[in-house]
């Protein structure tokens, strides 16, 4: 620790501080544009000046104090007249050039420029000579740019390089004719591109498709979390009235740090199109509109003539641990083995630990190698990819991918992608082993891409064996990761959502729909599986949006999507993590609990469900683990299997496109043009 | 200054040629592995020379290419530079000093006689000659200064300008260095006397 006195008062911050960290660690407040706790140091908008004190005497002149570290003893004044006509000074300078346009710019309200100027400026600019204009750039269908609003702080600069690692967004020209800019104009691509609209302190960067459509101070907020992938980053939902104005995320430093990806902070507009709000019936092979009675009536009665083992039902990528337990309750109590959570044919089974990130993401922190297999993390948690971008940045880290080759904005060694090259890497015979083998705290990335097809258990196995071999698997280390790209698959797995004894699988489920073994299935928003010819299988969708599973149904149930309704969600951390409801559903949709209890009561089923908050005590006893939220509930070290035969594996990619992954990206507007324009840009180019 | 921007008309190629490659490669050589973009300014100039005085954008992108760096920090330096020429110059590019000494002794009147004889600043007339105010050449000494390509050519009046460049119009061979006859900065005075 370090003794530092700040305005008379002293202070012990943890040492090698920047002058202006110590001071937000003790609470006084220094103005700032270009400093940003999560990028580098830039220095450049001089707006943090603070007088320093030492043994020496007062400075000479001020200090930036982003840039300046702390030492014993030093004195800092950040209240001295000195310090105040600097900051008015530099603030009547920023505002040379900027137009005052506040009432037509979309950061009014929550500006640092705007906030800043009321609480540190003069008050009255002398300037009178002509403001200077700068051309806006297209930065793609996501930021709006107002380019003659830039104060040059440069964040979105950094943040592009040292974020994205894309090195997308540069400062061309100098001095006066410094303009911030994509190269060429080109539309901005990282996945993350979207956070450059939060780190902008001006309304330069801003978001095109909230455009003039809300202020802050009209906005509710609701914490919440994001289920756009496994991540579980935290996010704010801003509504009016209700409908979902923007997604902005919450500081949380061991998930998301405090950044989202593209496709959490724009998919709400598909929040308003292509909803589900009334129950519909198939009849004459038209869907027609009916009532709740009558659609649990037809839907109790098939279930009464048919023999449990056709029953079958597969959840999807979005549904809430309450939604899976519910409809469990129900297939258990109808008799059916025949449950499926992973819709993406994916093999994971067994102990917590063979399917979760077990090293936590901040364990990537502590890393000091990377081996990814089969995995493409900058789509299927573009988040996490950052975090491994910025290790790989440091000298001796090594990052080896096995699995499809991918544009990862790092570098890495590429291992190849036939599966059966682990084998090698177990036996010690690959190039790469070396490498393996110098790393004392390495973490292993299994995606589903590796993990789908009949061998995927035999190769997860395998990954274990070879995690076990090298450093991955200690006693006070476990380095091996399998990674998720939906939201609802690890806590559908952790509630058992899964095929029971004598239970069908995912492709045994299919295949019963097209043979006739299967005449009921449930799809519990399972938006990704294709049925065949299933003219003779009763699909039942329970779901919010009119996607893949509502057209292939014969009863459409709706319920709510998952931000009009509360719902625990397990991340693949496995960190329990509540999504809480900001609007009302939509239509007549209910909850799936309610929906399960309304089968239940006309089927004469032994067991009710009276409230959400019974289901969730009943949830609560049965997987007392769930009730540690924020916590990350993880498993023992893996052990491994014998069954190890991949002959025929392959590697598939997991996520193929990243803005169209399930049935609320796909409505959504917004992702949809986004997506057109990537292919757009391709044909171009 | 003016606002620095890739120029509209743009070549289909641009390539370095072996020896380029070399001398890039030399000078890649002078950091530690992994730090390659340190050589980024030297290829820019290579490039500029390669492509006849300006950088188009292929000669960029191929820069990027070599020093594996993201196309947009190597515009940010084309852009940063002012000895970096983002638009085309002449066979003849006259770089008139512009700043505090040579305005003193006279640049206006050496500007004047470019536009009078060139054009305007930047364009490339008929006959290939370019020119373009730049910052101090750091030849105050025998202000006004200017550089026509790699030579420095000083005391100049708008007199003598307006012969250099009639000069080089002609094709004529044109004198290197003071225009009036000094050797280099000794006083004019003493130099009569020694005469």
């Amino acid at each position: 620790m370090t003794k530092v006195i700040i305005d008379g008062k002293t202070f012990e911050v943890e040492e090698g501080l920047s002058i202006i960290q110590a001071c937000e660690d003790s609470g006084v407040e220094i103005p700032r544009f270009c400093y940003h706790e999560r990028l580098s140091v830039a220095g450049n908008c001089r707006m943090c000046l603070v007088d320093i004190e030492d043994s020496r005497g007062m400075s000479p002149k001020p200090v930036a104090s982003c840039a300046v570290p702390i030492s014993e003893g030093l004195i800092i004044h950040t209240k001295t007249d000195r310090v105040k006509s600097a900051r008015e000074g530099i603030m009547e300078f920023l505002l040379i050039n900027h137009p005052l346009d506040c009432p037509i710019c979309d950061q009014g309200g929550e500006c640092d420029l705007q906030d800043q100027s009321v609480a540190y400026g003069y008050g009255a600019s002398r300037y009178e000579q002509d403001k200077r204009s700068v051309e806006n750039k297209d930065m793609g269908p996501f930021i709006k740019t107002e380019m003659t609003r830039c104060i040059h702080c440069t964040r979105c600069v950094r943040f592009s390089s040292e974020v994205t690692g894309a090195d997308e967004i540069g400062a061309i020209g100098r001095g006066r004719d410094m303009e911030i800019t994509t190269y060429l104009d080109n539309a901005v691509q990282s996945e993350l591109s979207g956070n450059v609209i939060d780190l902008c302190p001006v309304g330069a960067l801003t978001s095109k498709p909230y455009a003039f459509s809300a202020r802050p101070w009209e906005l509710k907020h609701t914490e919440s979390i994001d289920v756009m992938d496994a991540v579980g980053s935290n996010i704010r939902i801003d509504t009016k009235g209700n409908k979902v104005m923007r997604v902005l995320p919450r500081v949380n430093e061991e998930v998301n740090e405090e950044w989202i990806s593209d496709k959490t902070r724009f998919f709400s507009d598909g929040l308003g199109l292509q909803r589900i709000d009334r129950p519909y019936l198939k009849e004459n092979g038209k869907l027609k509109e009916v009532s709740w009675e009558k659609a649990i009536n037809v839907l109790s009665n098939k279930l009464l003539s048919s023999k449990p083992e056709e029953v079958a039902s597969i959840s999807g990528d979005l549904p809430s641990i309450e939604s899976v337990y519910s409809l469990k309750k129900l297939m258990n109590f109808i008799g059916s083995p025949n449950i499926e959570c992973r819709e993406d044919g994916s093999k994971i089974s067994g102990n917590r630990e063979r399917w979760l990130f077990n090293s936590k993401f901040s364990g990537i922190e502590e890393s000091d190698g990377c081996l990814l297999i089969g995995t493409n993390p900058r789509y299927e948690a573009a988040l996490i990819n950052s975090r491994i971008l910025r290790k790989s940045k440091e000298s001796n880290y090594s990052i080896g991918l096995l699995g499809k080759e991918n544009q990862l904005n790092y570098g890495y060694n590429f291992l190849g992608e036939d599966p059966r090259t682990i084998n090698d890497l177990i036996s010690g015979s690959h190039a790469f082993c070396s490498k393996l083998k110098t790393m004392n705290k390495p973490i292993m990335i299994i995606g589903q891409g590796a993990l789908t097809g009949n061998s995927g258990e035999d190769f997860l196995n395998l990954c274990i064996k070879l995690a076990s071999k090298y450093n991955f698997l200690r006693h006070d280390w476990n380095g091996f990761n399998v990674l998720h790209n939906v939201a609802s698959r690890p806590g559908a797995m952790e509630v058992g959502f899964l095929p029971e004894s004598g239970g069908r699988n995912l492709d045994q489920i299919l295949e019963g729909c097209n043979d006739g073994k299967i005449s009921t299935l449930f799809l519990l928003g399972a938006d990704e599986v294709v049925l065949g010819d299933t003219s003779d299988c009763f699909v039942v969708y329970l779901g919010h949006h009119g996607d893949n599973g509502a057209h292939q149904a014969d009863l459409i149930l709706p319920s709510p999507a998952f931000n009009e309704q509360n719902g625990l969600y397990l991340n693949t951390e496995g960190r329990v993590q509540e999504s809480v409801r900001a609007t009302f559903p939509v239509g007549d949709a209910k909850e799936d609990w309610e929906i399960v209890s309304m089968i239940s009561k006309k089927m004469n089923l032994d067991f009710q469900i009276n409230s959400f908050d019974e289901l969730r005590d009943e949830i609560f006893k049965s997987f007392p683990d769930l009730k540690k939220f924020d916590q990350c509930i993880l498993g023992s070290l893996p052990k491994e299997m014998k069954n190890q035969n991949i002959k025929k594996h392959k590697f598939c990619n997991a996520v193929e496109n990243f803005w169209l992954t399930n049935s609320i990206t796909r409505s959504s507007k917004i992702l949809c043009d986004r997506n057109q324009f990537l292919a757009h840009e391709a044909l171009e180019n | 200054m003016t606002i620095k921007r890739l120029d509209i008309n743009q070549p289909n190629s641009f390539s370095f040629s072996n020896g380029d490659l070399k001398v890039i490669n030399k000078i890649i050589q002078n950091y530690p592995e992994g730090r390659k973009q340190s050589a980024v300014v030297p290829s820019l100039y290579i490039a500029q020379k390669r492509a006849g005085g300006w950088l188009p954008e292929k000669a960029i992108l191929k820069v990027s290419e070599i020093l594996e760096m993201p196309k947009i920090r190597v515009l940010e330096i084309a852009s940063f530079y002012s000895m970096f020429n983002l638009k085309p110059t002449g066979d003849y590019f006259i770089q008139v000093c512009g700043t505090t000494p040579c305005w003193l002794r006279g640049s206006d009147h050496i500007k004047k006689a470019c536009s009078e004889l060139i054009g305007d600043e930047g364009e490339v007339s008929g006959n290939r000659i370019s020119w373009l105010e730049v910052e101090c050449l750091g030849a105050c000494v025998n202000a006004p200064a200017v550089q026509i390509n790699e030579d420095y050519y000083e005391d100049l009046n708008y007199e003598n300008m307006i012969n250099l460049i009639n000069n080089i119009k002609d094709k004529k061979t044109i004198k290197i260095g003071s225009q009036i006859g000094r050797r280099s900065s000794e006083p004019k005075k003493v130099e009569k006397d020694n005469a």
